[in-house]
């Protein structure tokens, strides 16, 4: 029992490593505030380009969507940061992550933006319409608020996604959490820092999952 | 022929085709300042995409449709311009549920009309109460009867001073306790001289109200005349059949 507790929940080292982790915290939460609203307007460009009119814009835009939806993240972020360079692209670290999730998270916002428009009844576009408000305004006004409402579920569990993605920045060596956790760990020889991440991941997300919930819940009663 | 004839909603030979079905073949839909038209006719007979077609919800295939004199359909008309001023009332009200009851009626007075917010809340007080339902502003459609979601989708209507108002079947979907609360509406609109034409199965409240009535079958006007004249004595067979059909 010792070991194990020394082994993982050591406060000595804990104590120690406090600095470092919570920069990394610091490094995790400036990662989420840039990307969640990159993810949330890249998803409504590539929603809107997705079921535009003209076959010549969507045809492209379903495909690179269904494109980013299947590539591995992992693998599209290595790609950007490590493989242009043979490009002569060069990123720093942040950039090629801002590119990876945009592409990554937009696909995804993007088809959960689609259901959100498509579960507006069509009759509503026809009310606002007839009122004299242009197919822009009618959008802003009327159909985005209630697609956004019928799928905020939908929207937060993704941005749930999101943020547990960012930890793959540390394999880029961006100084985010689980980054600093695993050079923490790596110094001290010890879990305990792990442990540490593992507990403000969960501090941060835990909160949105139970919203969720409730939301899923009121959504269907 | 003068340019500007003495109708406000003027439309003739409209056509209308989804695909190879011809649904409206040649219609002439003329209506008169302060004048209140009734179309009746069988399921399928055309009288919605009519009513669509005179807003531009549904784009003709052929004919004309001026309002106010000016061309509906032509290329060079500001659409959204003559869409305020026909006012649309639909079936299912289509009321905007994540706004309230005066957020929807002051919608397009603030972002086509360009008002401010004090002055379309005003407006739009003024059209609650002129339907009734002034107590009922900050409610949500969701929290309101059907006849008081009409009647919010009518001051809705109201409030952009329409020059003429489209209902199709504005009844329809309601119980039928709540029916003449919607009807009471559409007469003090009548009375107050507002020109309508509305599409309805009520052929009492047709009766009572018209001053015209349009018997649609087939994408024609088989019959139309004062309503006294169309319910009492209809010249066609029919006419007389589908008013048999729907008295019982
Ligand atoms: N968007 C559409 N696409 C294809 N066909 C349509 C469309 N809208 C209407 N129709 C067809 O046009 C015909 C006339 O429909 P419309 O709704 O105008 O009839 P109506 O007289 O209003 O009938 P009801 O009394 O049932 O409301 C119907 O056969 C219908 O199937
Ligand atoms: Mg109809």
């Amino acid at each position: 029992m010792d070991v194990f507790l020394s082994e993982f929940f050591n406060v000595d080292i804990m104590v120690k490593v406090a600095p470092l982790i919570f920069k990394g915290f610091l490094q995790t939460l400036l990662l989420c505030v840039i990307l969640v609203p990159i993810g949330l307007c890249g998803g409504l460009g590539a929603m809107l380009l997705a079921t535009s009119r003209s076959r010549f814009v969507r045809w492209p835009a379903v495909a690179a969507i269904d494109f980013f939806r299947s590539f591995p993240p992992l693998v599209l972020l290595i790609f950007i940061y490590s493989g242009l360079p043979f490009a002569g692209i060069r990123l720093s670290p942040l950039a090629a992550i801002c590119i990876a999730f945009l592409l990554n998270a937009a696909s995804y916002y993007g088809e959960i933006y689609r259901a959100g428009v498509e579960s507006v009844p069509r009759g509503q576009v026809e009310a606002g319409r007839s009122t004299g408000l242009g197919a822009a305004q009618t959008f802003l006004y009327i159909t985005l608020p209630q697609a956004v409402r019928n799928v905020l579920p939908e929207l937060l569990s993704n941005t749930v996604e999101l943020i547990k993605l960012t930890t793959l920045a540390s394999v880029i060596s961006a100084p985010e959490l689980l980054h600093s956790a695993d050079l923490a760990r790596s110094l001290t020889y010890n879990t305990s820092p792990l442990i540490m991440a593992a507990a403000l991941y969960l501090i941060m997300l835990w909160p949105l999952v139970r919203i969720i919930r409730r939301l899923e819940h009121k959504l269907a009663g | 022929m003068p340019e500007l004839g003495p109708f406000l909603l003027e439309a003739r030979g409209v056509r209308k085709a989804f695909g190879t079905n011809e649904v409206l073949k040649g219609v002439d839909l003329l209506v008169a300042p302060r004048e209140l038209v009734f179309l009746i006719g069988p399921s399928g007979s055309g009288k919605s995409t009519l009513l669509r077609c005179c807003n531009r919800l549904e784009e003709p295939t052929g004919g004309t449709i001026r309002i106010g004199g000016t061309d509906l359909l032509s290329p060079r008309t500001d659409i959204n311009r003559m869409r305020r001023q026909v006012g649309m009332v639909f079936q299912s009200f289509n009321l905007y549920p994540h706004l309230t009851a005066l957020g929807n009626v002051t919608l397009a007075l603030r972002k086509v009309m360009k008002r401010s917010r004090a002055e379309a809340d005003e407006i739009g007080m003024d059209n609650l109460r002129r339907v009734g339902l002034a107590e009922k502003a900050a409610s949500y459609p969701g929290e309101l009867s059907g006849g008081q979601q009409q009647r919010v989708a009518i001051a809705r209507a109201l409030a952009l001073e329409p020059k003429i108002i489209l209902m199709d079947e504005p009844t329809s979907a309601l119980d039928p306790e709540l029916v003449g609360s919607v009807l009471a509406v559409v007469r003090d609109l009548r009375d107050a001289g507002m020109t309508m034409v509305i599409a309805s199965h009520e052929m009492r409240f047709a009766r009572e109200a018209a001053d015209r009535v349009l018997f649609l079958d087939g994408g024609v006007v088989v019959e139309e005349g004062p309503a006294e004249a169309i319910f009492t004595a209809p010249r066609e067979e029919r006419t007389r059949r589908f008013l048999h059909q729907v008295r019982h």
